[in-house]
């Protein structure tokens, strides 16, 4: 199993650690909810260096990306960054990923669990011209989330972070070390996502300023816990769960990033079917009575059949109360819509929710 | 971790403290700390059978759902509301304050069957 620069960090602090995408990670600290509520309320560092980056060069690097994501990178400026996905040429997702333009260069985020997979289809795509380099190993990733992200990481910079817009990233100091700043972030809190050399001593000097920083906020580690209850709630979508390779993103609800209108690129074809044919099934969003807790696999029912599964479910700390995603058909996917989840056996009614489920006050 | 004396435990995290013919039951420090925090416990009725080795009940955390077994045969003769209203008590006094079922205990002779203090450190040491 790997291990992130920070692995002796988490065990010294007590985290709980498990394998996740082939590295040793932290699930928990202190508690789920305890470490949700921090980053909702103050702020919260999660170290995600599991992540997968790639970097991609050379003069034909845009048609590239053109051609292998659903977004349209011709958008993207030196500072920019976009969520994405690549699809596979029937239309399902090979990963869902962030592409950054670096000025130079553009660098890619995937999934941890995807990286080798990624890799190989990038590859296999790869034209004359273009240059693909896997920089994971190289690279820490600690993501600093919640309202107090601004005022804890401020102290440790010259970089005016208040300027950096949503999805926009820039390269400097901070803590002392050299690092990409990027407001981006899988919790919807605001925050920033740091990557900078992958290495045991600059990590932990990076970690320990950021808690001194964060200390008169009640700054909190936060596990891969916590970090998936917090994207539930925003109704984020999680690889594995509630994409994968038998879903496209129309469906997925990610219409929104996917430009049908951009020009050719890997899957066009079906997802324009699909355009044009109209949703069989949507990914809806839910919410259950009381703390009856839906789980990724189990059924959806309506009027005695199965018409679906749940993807994601959990309990969500800021509401109270079970929440969770599945695809039903695109009929039974409005907002108030009664789905019923089994359960043990028991079909407990709950209603299709509009995303996200919870609001920033 | 936690591990009082004067209860029985079974292997699967559940323990059982003994007075006359009653028997209340709970899950142990061990069981709690693995699961996380807690958000649902569902129990059976009261007057409801239990089996030993059986699940009576189920257990939800945030991360993970977990059913809950018999330590010995017996009739659930009182819930406490406390666990149903406030499961996070589960995670914070697993012996004390975090019993869930007090039962009529059907054979008394199941429990020497169970593990005492020594055989559950024993088994979660592994």
């Amino acid at each position: 199993m790997k291990r992130t620069a920070f692995n002796r960090i988490h065990t010294s602090l007590g985290g709980k650690m498990v394998e996740f995408g082939g590295f040793e990670m932290p699930v928990q600290y202190s508690g789920i909810i305890e470490e949700h509520l921090a980053v909702r309320k103050s702020v919260g560092v999660f170290d995600v260096s599991h992540m997968g980056e790639f970097e991609i060069r050379g003069e034909h690097a845009l048609s590239f990306l053109q051609e292998v994501t659903v977004n349209d990178v011709s958008r993207l400026t030196d500072g920019k960054a976009q969520y994405s996905a690549m699809c596979y040429e029937n239309g399902g997702i090979v990963d869902d990923l962030l592409v950054y333009h670096c000025g130079e260069h553009y660098m890619l985020v995937v999934n941890a669990a995807n990286l080798g997979k990624d890799f190989e289809w990038l590859q296999s795509h790869l034209p004359k011209g273009v240059s693909l380099h896997d920089k994971s190993d190289e690279v820490s990733l600690l993501a600093v989330q919640g309202p107090k992200a601004v005022s804890t990481l401020q102290k440790l910079t010259d970089v005016d972070l208040s300027k950096i817009e949503y999805y926009h990233h820039v390269s400097g100091k901070l803590a002392g070390e050299d690092m990409i700043i990027s407001r981006t972030g899988y919790t919807g809190e605001l925050g920033f996502e740091l990557y900078f050399l992958s290495d045991e001593s600059i990590g932990k000097k990076v970690w320990d300023k950021i808690f001194e920083a964060g200390g008169e906020f009640g700054i909190v580690p936060v596990g891969l816990g916590a970090r998936d209850t917090l994207r539930l709630e925003m109704g984020f979508c999680l690889y594995g769960n509630d994409i994968d390779q038998t879903t496209n993103p129309l469906e997925a609800g990610l219409g929104w990033i996917t430009k049908l209108d951009k020009g050719d690129f890997v899957g066009r074809d079906p997802l324009l079917k699909v355009n044009q044919d109209g949703l069989k099934r949507k990914l809806i969003g839910f919410s259950l009575p009381e703390r009856a807790l839906a789980r990724h696999g189990y059924n959806i029912r309506s009027n005695g059949s199965v018409v679906g599964r749940v993807t994601s479910g959990t309990f969500s700390p800021s509401l109270q109360k079970g929440i969770g995603m599945g695809y039903v058909p695109a009929g039974m996917a409005k907002p108030g819509q009664a789905v019923n989840v089994e359960i043990r056996g028991k079909e407990i009614q709950g209603n299709v929710v509009k995303l996200p489920f919870y609001q920033r006050s | 971790m936690n591990f009082p004396q004067n209860i029985k435990y079974t292997k699967d995290h559940e323990w059982i403290r003994v007075d006359a013919e009653f028997g209340w039951i709970g899950i142990t420090d061990y069981a709690q700390s693995e699961l996380g925090d807690i958000v649902f416990v569902e129990l059976p009725k009261i007057g409801t059978g239990i089996e030993q080795g059986k699940a009576f009940g189920t257990i939800e955390a945030v991360k993970a759902v977990s059913d809950l077994y018999a330590p010995v045969n017996g009739e659930v003769v009182e819930l406490n509301k406390e666990v149903q209203d406030s499961p996070e008590v589960v995670n914070k006094e697993p012996y004390e304050r975090g019993w869930m079922l007090k039962i009529r205990i059907e054979n008394p002779s199941q429990l020497s069957g169970l593990l005492d203090v020594e055989s559950y450190k024993k088994l979660v040491a592994k």
